[in-house]
């Protein structure tokens, strides 16, 4: 495959430089030779699968991280020999992770002060706080109310709040980690405004993401790396989402699409004008035995919500669901569950498996009946076969099926949260994201899976935000915005670029 | 102050009750309102704000401390040994000495939890064990009755009206309650405690001395066990060596109940007081309505019991079917 | 011979055998030193004296695995033995028969499981905090039999409880045959049934598990209602033993159940415990205090033992788990 020269052109002066940078965990080289620079005020985004190594790059510029000697580490166009993290943050450089790390309980105007409360211990001046938290608030163009409780804001609002801590502590670069994961398109929109506001006041701001397309834009470089090394550098301008994965992942996608035509196979999920107030209305879909239906929105779209009231788990207000063709009113996911449905979550980490307990108990925890004996207690010799059923199927990679399922990677795990579910004999599954937090290198086997499933003539709905996921393996995409089903595409008569527009603009 | 109402939604629902409360029994029994009456419950409750508000700080830092009424107990003996071994002393001995004591008592804690990785419940509970058997083994029990005079003479430093004097304890607890507040309220170490019980991972990532934190939280919470056990001495008159066991949890439930959380992060002085104030007001209204002095705990439980399921019950998820508020994580 | 450590230790679970060793040196040491230890009668004392204890334990562990905890087990078993007091007393006291017995024992089983149910929706339905709920109710319990029986204590009952609570069968007393009946039964409950299983999930993650189709909150309801019925199995026990309830009895045992609990093994975040490692860690409490006792030494410095020993323990395993991270490390390396 050939790189495509990478584009020198720096915006002058620099925020930083950093060039010939690695970093050796153990015998693991987490970065080789990687060079990387953002000029002042520039909007940068930083690419990269999950263990590409730029949450160690972003590591090493913040001063946790030590690169090897040998390395060039510039800020504002000084050398600094040994950064270190109070040293990084005095020269202005804040880092935003996805977790945003602030304090619920606490208020507004103390979450976006709080540098200041650590060290030497000392009073507390409440009214230098409010000000500090105006003025860095005000640099936003934002107002936030400074004494209400930081856990009363909306994720939108906490990650204002988060930036306005990085200015507060006047930070000059700001590294923003994924920070579009769990905004709404409304929410993303107003940041990238804020980010324009940031940038022309000068404040560089770095977006590190391995789904970049909604911020592309407001960028004017990227740069990728794969595997620890630097891939290139390249103009944002003319970038897509799909030429940005190929260069992530160093694959050629020549994926097919896949999409197949199930004819007149028996309808299983029917919902009519589907609606529950504020989170969706007038959904109507259909999913037939052996369909994969792919759900396309961003987040805030309403799909999960969908996805919830189809578990059982919420109710809507009007509308109906018919399940082969037998309308059904599920009090809870339990009754959904008993009635064929299965739910993969988007959060694997919180909802979709139980973190500390064994492979062996999440894969059987939906099919407790079934691995029970006649006295109704836990057959261990069932357990052991259900398990090594489940396994052997996915061809899980596991040590023990007693190890913790925290133990496995994303992908195996992905693996054990489908055998729970294929256990329970489900004639309809629904996906929410099922490869977020997969490697690439996995994905390809979570999908065969999934076609896989569909062609035993289980009933398959996908939910994703990303498109090459759904374009290359759904029969059928549905496109849902603000609450409604907006579109529907063929994938073997629409380009991926078509429906790229359609969802991302 | 409007900021404060909105922050301190449960001391004001609590200050709410409490003052129903208080219009009630004043209509209904002529002695609740009298001065004698206001300073005997000021003066029985003091030992336990000073208890609730040391055990504040450690909720707030995301801990729980059982060991802290064993604590004060061995504070106690061993202040009662230290000054009748330098002749008697003062107050100032006093303090000094069952300062030290607890703070050492709270150091060990944080030291176990911090330095071992023990979960503080288990950590404490282990200490309370310990703590009291050694205590009980070295002393065989035996009180002691031949104290300094003036630990256990009854000083009246303020007075509510004929009757109504205010003891030292209560000046003990209105000190306690001030360098409390001025603690985790004023200094950036309290903010700290705050930010660290609230979020732990957040405060290491921002350059909170996490150990430090800890170390202050239990060590506070020590030097209040201290100070409150010399206070109850001068209540008592005796050292009582298993007089105070039991008490870590009524005072544990009354500061929950004043709105500071299990797991850390919120949590207010004038809750504590409110708390205490609310279960020993319930007791004393009992007594004045001539209830019989039998069913007053069987009524407080109950009282909490109600508190509890009305402050978290969620009238809203019923109504819609127990949908999730989404954004908001549950720690368990 | 791995094999066989192997195999014990899949059944035992991985605590076990190393609880096991601390007990046989326990014993070794007191039976080394100690003159009477190794005696007939010190065993029978330990028999005796250990099921009060250990099925105040058994109704402490379910809670914890299922992510919470049960503060009100002594509250609750004797609540529970007053009922069959009171049901005694109404059939003629020292000459109630059996069936008053029987009855009463039913009644002392509803009110235990009453009282836990009563928690348990509280915590399940009201989503209030387990410390706090079972703090509340141990509060009214304690009031509430102090309304009841007015401070006293309720004695006078027939003279077969007696033989009950001090009887021998084959050798072993009775009391301590109560109590293996109960931990097997807990054993299976918690390892072997499907509510078990939803207890240790729950304990986990109660969303993940609400996700997976486990009825959270039915099922927490549940463990805190058996938990009141094994409070109330310890409170009859009890009141055989005594042949006399009183309200504040055996209230010093309570932070001593968590602490067995904890010596065994369970989690304190919830999710994991085991039976068997908790038994092996009351017989060795109770070994402790045996041998203390023999040695001349009070109940006291036994707790104080006791405390010491939780810490040690604690200690000790942090320090392996470092060990093990260190090998994980130097293996990836």
């Amino acid at each position: 495959m050939t790189e495509p020269a990478p584009t020198p052109s720096i915006p002058a002066p620099e925020a930083i430089r950093f060039e010939h940078v690695s970093v050796r965990f153990g015998g693991v080289r987490a970065l080789d030779d990687v060079s990387f620079s953002v000029g002042c005020g520039e909007v940068h985004c930083l690419a990269g699968e999950n263990g590409s190594g730029k949450s160690t790059l972003i590591k090493v510029i913040a001063g946790v991280y030590q690169a090897q000697p040998g390395a060039r580490t510039d800020y504002f166009g000084e050398s600094v020999a040994a950064p270190t993290p109070q040293l990084a943050r005095r020269k202005g450089v804040a880092v935003i992770w996805q977790d945003l790390a602030l304090f619920p309980e606490m208020t507004v105007a103390e979450n976006i002060a709080f540098d200041g409360l650590v060290g030497a211990p000392r009073l507390v001046n409440y009214r230098a706080i409010r000000e500090t938290a105006r003025t860095a608030l005000a640099k936003l163009g934002v107002q936030l109310d400074l004494s209400a409780p930081l856990k009363s804001l909306p994720i939108s609002g906490r990650q204002l709040v988060a930036i306005a801590r990085a200015l507060a502590s006047d930070a000059k670069l700001v590294f923003m980690d994924e920070p579009t994961a769990s905004l709404t398109q409304t929410e993303t929109d107003h940041l990238l405004g804020v980010v324009r506001t940031l940038s022309a006041s000068g404040v560089a701001v770095v977006f590190v993401s391995h789904r970049l397309a909604e911020v592309l834009d407001v960028s004017s470089r990227v740069t990728v790396l794969r595997d620890g090394r630097l891939v290139g550098v390249f103009e944002a301008e003319g970038m897509t989402q799909s030429r940005l994965t190929e260069l992530m992942t160093g694959k050629r996608f020549d994926h097919a699409v896949t999409a197949r035509d199930v004819g007149d196979a028996p309808v299983v999920l029917e919902t009519s004008d589907l609606t529950r107030q504020g989170e969706y209305s007038d959904v109507n879909l259909t999913v037939r035995a052996g369909e994969v239906v792919g759900l396309i929105g961003l987040i805030g779209a309403g799909r999960t919500e969908v996805a919830h009231t189809l578990f059982g788990m919420s109710r809507a207000n009007s509308g109906s669901i018919r399940l082969s063709g037998a309308p059904v009113a599920f009090t809870s996911n339990r009754e959904a569950i008993a009635a064929g449905i299965g739910y993969v979550s988007e959060d694997r980490l919180a909802l979709g498996l139980i973190q500390p307990q064994s492979i062996a108990d999440n894969t059987v925890i939906t099919t407790l009946k079934r691995i029970s004996d006649a006295s109704g207690l836990i057959s261990e010799a069932k357990k052991s076969a259900a398990v090594a059923k489940g396994i052997g199927e996915f061809a899980i990679k596991i040590g023990l099926p007693d190890d913790a399922v925290s133990t496995l990677s994303g992908g195996n795990q992905q693996r054990v949260v489908l055998a729970k579910w294929l256990a329970t004999s489900p004639r309809l599954l629904i996906l929410d994201c099922p490869t977020v937090g997969v490697d690439v290198g996995a994905r390809d086997g979570i999908y065969k899976i999934i076609r896989g499933l569909a062609e035993r003539g289980i009933a398959i709905l996908m939910i994703s935000d990303e498109v090459h996921e759904v374009y290359f393996n759904s029969d059928r995409i549905l496109h849902m915005a603000g609450g409604r089903i907006v579109a529907e595409y063929d994938p073997r008569r629409t380009s991926i670029a078509e429906l790229e527009r359609a969802v991302y603009a | 102050m409007r900021d404060y109402l909105r922050t301190h939604q449960g001391e004001m629902r609590l200050l709410v009750v409490l003052a129903a409360l208080t219009i009630y029994l004043g209509i209904a029994s002529p002695i609740f309102l009298s001065a004698g009456n206001l300073a005997s419950l000021l003066n029985n409750n003091a030992v336990n704000v000073i208890w609730a508000v040391g055990l504040l700080v450690v909720l707030i830092a995301g801990g729980i401390d059982i060991s802290f009424a064993v604590g004060a107990s061995v504070a106690q003996y061993l202040t009662a040994l230290a000054l009748i071994s330098i002749g008697g002393g003062n107050w100032f001995f006093g303090l000094v000495f069952a300062g030290i004591f607890g703070i050492a008592i709270g150091c060990i804690n944080a030291a176990l939890i911090a330095g071992f990785r023990i979960i503080s419940i288990v950590v404490t509970i282990a200490t309370f064990n310990a703590l009291f058997g050694l205590l009980m083994f070295m002393t065989s029990g035996k009180s002691i009755y031949d104290l300094p005079d003036w630990w256990t003479d009854r000083v009246a430093v303020a007075s509510l009206g004929t009757g109504g004097a205010l003891t030292l304890p209560v000046a003990g607890m209105v000190a306690a309650m001030a360098a409390t507040w001025f603690l985790i309220s004023r200094t950036t170490i309290g903010r700290q405690i705050y930010a660290f019980g609230d979020n732990p991972e957040g405060a290491r990532r921002a350059g909170v001395a996490t150990v430090k934190m800890q170390f202050i939280a239990y060590g506070w919470t020590g030097l209040m066990a201290g100070i409150g056990g010399l206070m109850q001495v001068n209540l008592a008159q005796e050292v009582v060596p298993n007089a105070l066991i039991g008490r870590e949890l009524d005072v544990l439930a009354a500061v929950v109940l004043g709105g500071a959380r299990l797991g850390g992060g919120r949590g207010s002085v004038l809750g504590c007081f409110l708390g205490v104030m609310l279960v020993a007001i319930v007791q004393n209204g009992l007594n004045l309505l001539g209830v019989s002095p039998y069913a007053f705990k069987m009524l407080i439980g109950l009282t909490i019991l109600a508190a509890i399921s009305l402050s978290n019950f969620d009238l809203g998820a019923l109504l819609t079917g127990g949908s999730r508020r989404r954004g908001h994580v549950d720690n368990h | 011979m791995s094999t066989i450590t192997e195999r014990l230790r899949r059944v035992l679970g991985p605590d076990v055998l190393g609880l096991l060793g601390l007990f046989g040196i326990t014993v070794v040491a007191f039976g080394l030193t100690t003159p009477h230890f190794l005696s007939a009668g010190n065993f029978d004392s330990i028999g005796f004296q250990l099921p009060d204890l250990g099925l105040l334990t058994l109704a402490m562990l379910a809670p914890i695995v299922s992510g919470g905890i049960n503060l009100a087990v002594i509250a609750t078993a004797n609540l529970s033995g007053l009922t069959l007091a009171w049901i005694l007393n109404m059939n003629g006291g020292p000459q109630a028969g059996v069936v008053p017995f029987v009855i009463g024992v039913v009644a002392a089983l509803a009110v235990g499981g009453a009282s836990g149910a009563a928690m348990g929706v509280t915590i399940a339905y009201f989503g209030a905090h387990p410390i706090l709920a079972s703090l509340a109710m141990m509060i009214f319990l304690k009031g509430l039999g102090e309304f009841l029986t007015r401070g006293g204590d309720i004695s006078g009952f027939p003279a077969f409880l007696g033989q009950l609570g001090h009887g021998v069968i084959l050798g072993v007393p009775v009391p301590m045959l109560v109590f293996t009946a109960a931990a097997i039964l807990w054993h299976v409950l918690l390892a072997r049934t499907r509510h078990g299983f939803a207890v240790a999930m729950i304990g986990s993650n109660p969303r993940a598990s609400d996700y997976s189709g486990i009825p959270v909150k039915r099922s927490l309801t549940l463990i805190y209602t058996l938990s009141g019925m094994m409070c109330a199995v310890a409170g009859i026990l009890m009141l055989t033993e005594f042949n006399s309830v009183r309200v504040g009895h055996g209230e010093a045992l309570l932070l001593v159940t968590v602490l067995a609990c904890f010596l065994g093994g369970v989690d304190p975040n919830g999710g994991f415990g085991r039976v068997a490692p908790v038994f092996v860690s009351l017989l060795i409490l109770q070994t402790l205090s045996s041998g203390l006792n023999l040695l001349g030494a009070n109940q006291h410095l036994a707790t104080a033992v006791w405390g010491l020993f939780l810490i040690a323990v604690m200690v000790f395993r942090y320090a392996a788990s470092l060990r093990r991270r260190g090998l994980f490390n130097t293996i990836r390396k």
